[in-house]
C-alpha cells in the first residue's frame, strides 16, 4: 500500500506491506540508519523517532499509521551543516559511550526541552525514563540536556534583546 | 521481529469501522495506539487477517465534562490524562495513575481505550475505572451499549466486548461532593508494569461520612479487581483510622495474587493492604480540604 508522510522536513512516498514497522522502513527502505534496534520489543527506545513532535518507539509502530504525519530522525537534527543545540550538549558534556542510545536519547532530550525549556533534573531524568542506555549512568546524558536547555534559553534572549 | 502479513485500512468514520467490524468479527483487529497490539503481531500471538485502525476517525479523542460527568474519548492517550491538569480535585485517582503507565515514549501513543479493552490483568486503568465507576460507551452496527467497569473485566484479556464492537467513550460519574483519590503502584523499575497496585477514590458526605467509595486493584488476579467488600465497610462511616484499617484488610483479602518472580502471593496481598490504607488516607485528606 502507499504511504505518504514527511520525514526530516521532506515529503516522502513509499509502497509498504502493512505489517512493515516504521524502524525498518526508515532504515531499510529509506537507507537513513541512525535510528537503531535495540530490543525489539518496545521496552529500550533506541528506535525512538519523533511524531508530530513527540517522541515515539519506532519498532512499535506500524508504516501506515505514518499517512500524513511528521517524523524527525536523528538525521533531521542538524540543519545546513549546523549542529542542533541537543547534539552540541551531548558533544560538550560527553553525554555518550558506545552511542548506541544517542539518537535516542537526543530526540527525548529535544522534545523535552521544546516542551519545558528549564527542566529540573528530575524532570529531565523521568523525560528519558523510558530510553535505556547501557554505558553512561546517565549522569552526563542529563547534563548533556541541561547544557542544551541553557543554550536555547541564551539565544532565545539574545534574540530578544 | 515482524508481523503476519495483514490487510489495513484506516476508514475516517466510526459507521465504517462499524460495518468492517461487523463483516470481518473475529478476523479482524481494532488498532488504537498499538502499544500493546503491536508487540503481540510481532511476536505472532496475534495474526489478524485485517488490522482497522481507528485512528483516522473523529470525535474518539479528548476529556470534556458534561450533564454531571467526565467523558474520556476512547482514543485519548495516555500522556493527555497526564497532563488534564483541571482534573485535580475532582478524579486524583486519573491523574495519579497516568505518569506511573510504563515510560514517556509508550504514553505518546497508547490511549486509554486501549488500556481497557486490553484487559491486562497488570494494567492500570482498569483498576482506576473500577474505582471511579465508570462506564464504557460500545457500539457495534446499529446498536450502543453502556458497559459498567463492574463486570467488564472478565479474565486475563478478556472482557465484556463483543468482537463487533468498539469501545467509543469512557463516562465517569463526578457528583457535587467533596472528593479525593489517588493511585498507588509498586514497580521493579520506572516504566514498569505493576507488581501491585491500587486505585482509590472516596466521596464525602456534607456530615463528613463517607458517602461512596471505590477501591480497584491491579496486577493481584485473573483480572482487574474491585474490592466491594472494602467499599461496603467504608460507606457511611466516619473514616477514622480503625475504619480505614479494616477496610484496607477487606481489599487484601479480595486479592488474589499469584506468586511469581515480583514476590510471593503473601507479600503481594499485604502490599494491596497496605496500599488501600496509605490511598484511602491521601483520599480522605484530599476530600476534606477540598472545596465543596
Ligand atoms: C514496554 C511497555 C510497557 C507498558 N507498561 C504499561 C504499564 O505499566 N501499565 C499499563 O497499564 N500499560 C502498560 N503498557 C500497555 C500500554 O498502556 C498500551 O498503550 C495499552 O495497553 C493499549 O493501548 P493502545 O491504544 O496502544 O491499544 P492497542 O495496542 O492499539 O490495542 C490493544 C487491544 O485493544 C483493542 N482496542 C483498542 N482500542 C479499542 C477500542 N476503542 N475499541 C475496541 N477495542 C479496542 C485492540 O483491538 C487490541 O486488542 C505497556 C506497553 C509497553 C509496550
Ligand atoms: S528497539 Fe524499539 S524500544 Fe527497543
Ligand atoms: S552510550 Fe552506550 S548505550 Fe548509551
Amino acid at each position: 500500500m502507499k504511504v505518504t508522510f514527511e520525514i526530516n522536513g521532506t515529503a516522502k512516498s513509499v509502497d509498504v506491506e502493512p505489517r512493515t514497522l516504521v524502524v525498518d522502513l526508515i532504515r531499510t527502505k529509506l537507507g537513513m540508519t541512525g535510528t537503531h534496534i535495540g530490543c525489539d520489543t518496545s521496552n529500550c527506545g533506541a528506535c525512538t523517532v519523533l511524531l508530530d513532535g513527540r517522541p515515539v518507539k519506532s519498532c512499535t509502530l506500524l508504516a501506515p499509521m505514518l499517512e500524513g504525519k511528521k517524523v524527525t530522525t536523528v538525521e533531521g537534527l542538524a540543519k545546513g551543516g549546523k549542529l542542533d543545540s541537543i547534539q552540541v550538549g551531548f558533544h560538550e558534556e560527553h553525554g555518550l559511550q558506545c552511542g548506541f542510545c544517542t539518537p535516542g536519547m537526543m530526540l527525548v532530550g529535544k522534545a523535552l526541552i521544546e516542551a519545558n525549556p528549564h527542566p529540573t533534573e528530575d524532570e529531565i531524568r523521568w523525560g528519558i525514563s523510558g530510553n535505556i542506555c547501557r554505558c553512561t549512568g546517565y549522569m552526563n546524558i542529563v547534563k548533556a540536556i541541561q547544557h542544551a536547555a541553557a543554550a536555547n534559553a541564551t539565544e532565545n534572549t539574545a534574540g530578544v534583546a | 521481529m515482524f508481523p503476519a502479513a495483514f490487510d489495513y485500512i484506516a476508514p475516517g468514520a466510526l459507521d465504517e469501522v462499524l460495518s468492517l467490524l461487523g463483516q470481518h468479527g473475529d478476523d479482524a483487529k481494532v488498532l488504537a495506539g498499538g502499544q500493546s497490539l503491536i508487540p503481540l503481531l510481532k511476536l505472532r500471538f496475534a495474526a489478524p487477517v485485517i488490522v482497522i485502525d481507528i485512528g483516522r476517525v473523529d470525535g474518539l479523542e479528548g476529556i470534556s465534562r458534561e450533564n454531571g460527568h467526565v467523558r474520556i474519548g476512547a482514543r485519548t492517550r495516555h500522556r493527555d490524562v497526564e497532563s488534564a491538569t483541571d482534573l485535580r480535585g475532582t478524579l486524583d485517582v486519573l491523574l495519579d495513575a497516568a505518569p506511573l503507565i510504563s515510560d514517556p515514549l509508550i504514553r505518546n501513543m497508547g490511549t486509554v481505550g486501549g488500556s481497557i479493552c486490553h484487559a491486562d490483568p497488570a494494567g492500570d486503568w482498569g483498576a482506576v475505572m473500577l474505582a471511579v465507576g465508570a462506564e464504557f460507551v460500545v457500539k457495534s452496527a446499529g446498536e450502543e451499549r453502556v458497559l459498567p467497569a463492574a463486570g467488564f473485566f472478565q479474565g486475563p484479556f478478556t472482557t465484556g466486548l463483543q468482537s463487533n464492537e468498539v469501545m467509543t467513550e469512557i463516562r465517569i460519574p463526578v457528583g457535587s461532593g467533596k472528593s479525593g483519590g489517588t493511585y498507588l503502584k509498586l514497580e521493579r523499575k520506572v516504566g514498569d508494569f505493576a507488581s501491585v497496585a491500587a486505585a482509590v477514590h472516596i466521596v464525602l458526605g456534607g456530615d463528613g461520612r463517607v458517602a461512596s467509595a471505590g477501591i480497584g486493584l491491579c496486577a493481584v488476579g485473573a483480572h482487574s479487581i474491585k474490592a466491594t467488600a472494602a467499599e461496603a465497610a467504608l460507606v457511611g462511616q466516619e473514616p477514622t483510622d480503625d475504619v480505614i484499617a479494616a477496610a484496607a484488610r477487606l481489599a487484601g483479602d479480595a486479592a488474589e495474587p499469584k506468586a511469581d518472580i515480583r514476590g510471593s502471593a503473601e507479600y503481594k496481598r499485604d502490599v494491596a493492604r497496605v496500599f488501600v490504607q496509605r490511598g484511602l488516607h491521601t483520599a480522605i485528606d484530599r476530600a476534606q480540604g477540598a472545596a465543596a
